[in-house]
């Protein structure tokens, strides 16, 4: 491969800028060390140049977006790194205590699946994992979902996700984790 | 963008270290800096600018040494291995 992709100082400023922007927007915050945090959106540019979408400067992507789809930024894993460690892995994105200093920010435990693992759950399709608009919707499900998930609903504007916890943030109204509910 | 492969010569040589990491990883970016900063003697390779075959393989040895491929790992002496950007295990490791 040996590429050599090279990012001006400008795109980088402009993606940095649309993340600031929007991490706000959604109740997120980037990691407040502006060099650092440029470093990792030049590393999301070249990634995006190399593979045609945003993978996580911090893993090795396929390079085949259906087995990186986990992995493209904002991934799977960045909500619950960020309720466990307060940054994501790659630490792009921090908690509130993190950007304020009364957080010390670490080294992050990889959590995404191991290679046979992704494996073996791409091969093994359930339902849900259909590409969005083909979902079959003959089937009732009430109590439960396919995936497993408990879903959350936002007390404050009734904002519902299904993941394993809330996010630290609504974010649509911003309200914190502890106003969400366990709806099912 | 740096070289894909690459030896630094340090004062520090009784250890042989591999680094294995990312050319867009700031984490990696880091933990070359501090064997530089700490004048280690290492050879490094940046997996992602590979192709398919020397990245796979690169995962295999990896993979000999811990259980996930995660980036930045350092492999010492082809014995043990050290996965992530901590300061203190490295320096304790290479008795910095």
């Amino acid at each position: 491969m040996s590429d050599e992709i090279s990012i001006s100082p400008e795109a980088v400023d402009q993606l940095y800028q649309r993340l600031d922007r929007e991490a706000k927007a959604g109740g997120y915050n980037l990691n407040p060390d502006v060099a650092f945090t440029k470093g990792l959106v030049e590393g999301l540019l070249i990634n995006e140049a190399r593979y045609g979408y945003g993978s996580c400067p911090c893993r090795l992507a396929d390079g085949e977006r259906k087995l990186d789809l986990d992995i493209i930024c904002p991934c799977d894993y960045r909500d619950p790194d960020l309720v466990d460690w307060g940054a994501c892995y790659c630490a792009l994105y921090v908690s509130d205590e993190m950007r304020d200093g009364r957080q010390l920010l670490q080294a992050i435990p990889e959590r995404r699946p191991p290679e046979e693992a992704r494996e073996a759950g791409v091969s093994a399709a359930k339902p849900t994992a259909t590409a969005v608009g083909e979902a079959a919707h003959d089937e009732e499900l009430v109590g439960f979902t396919w995936s497993g998930l408990p879903v959350w609903r936002c007390k404050v504007c009734g904002y519902l996700c299904a993941r394993r916890r809330p996010p630290l943030k609504c974010p649509v109204c911003k309200a914190d984790q502890d106003r969400f509910e366990r709806l099912m | 963008m740096p070289e894909v492969r690459g030896h630094i010569e340090g004062k520090h040589s009784d250890c042989q270290v591999l680094l294995y990491a990312l050319s867009t990883c700031i984490w990696c970016r880091k933990t070359r800096q501090l064997l530089e900063d700490e004048d280690v003697t290492f050879d490094y390779v940046y997996v992602d600018r590979l192709d398919a075959e020397e990245r796979k393989a690169c995962r295999q040895q990896i993979r000999r040494f811990s259980d996930r491929t995660s980036f930045p790992t350092m492999i010492f002496d082809d014995t043990d291995c050290i996965t992530g950007y901590k300061p203190d295990a490295i320096k304790e490791r290479l008795a910095l």
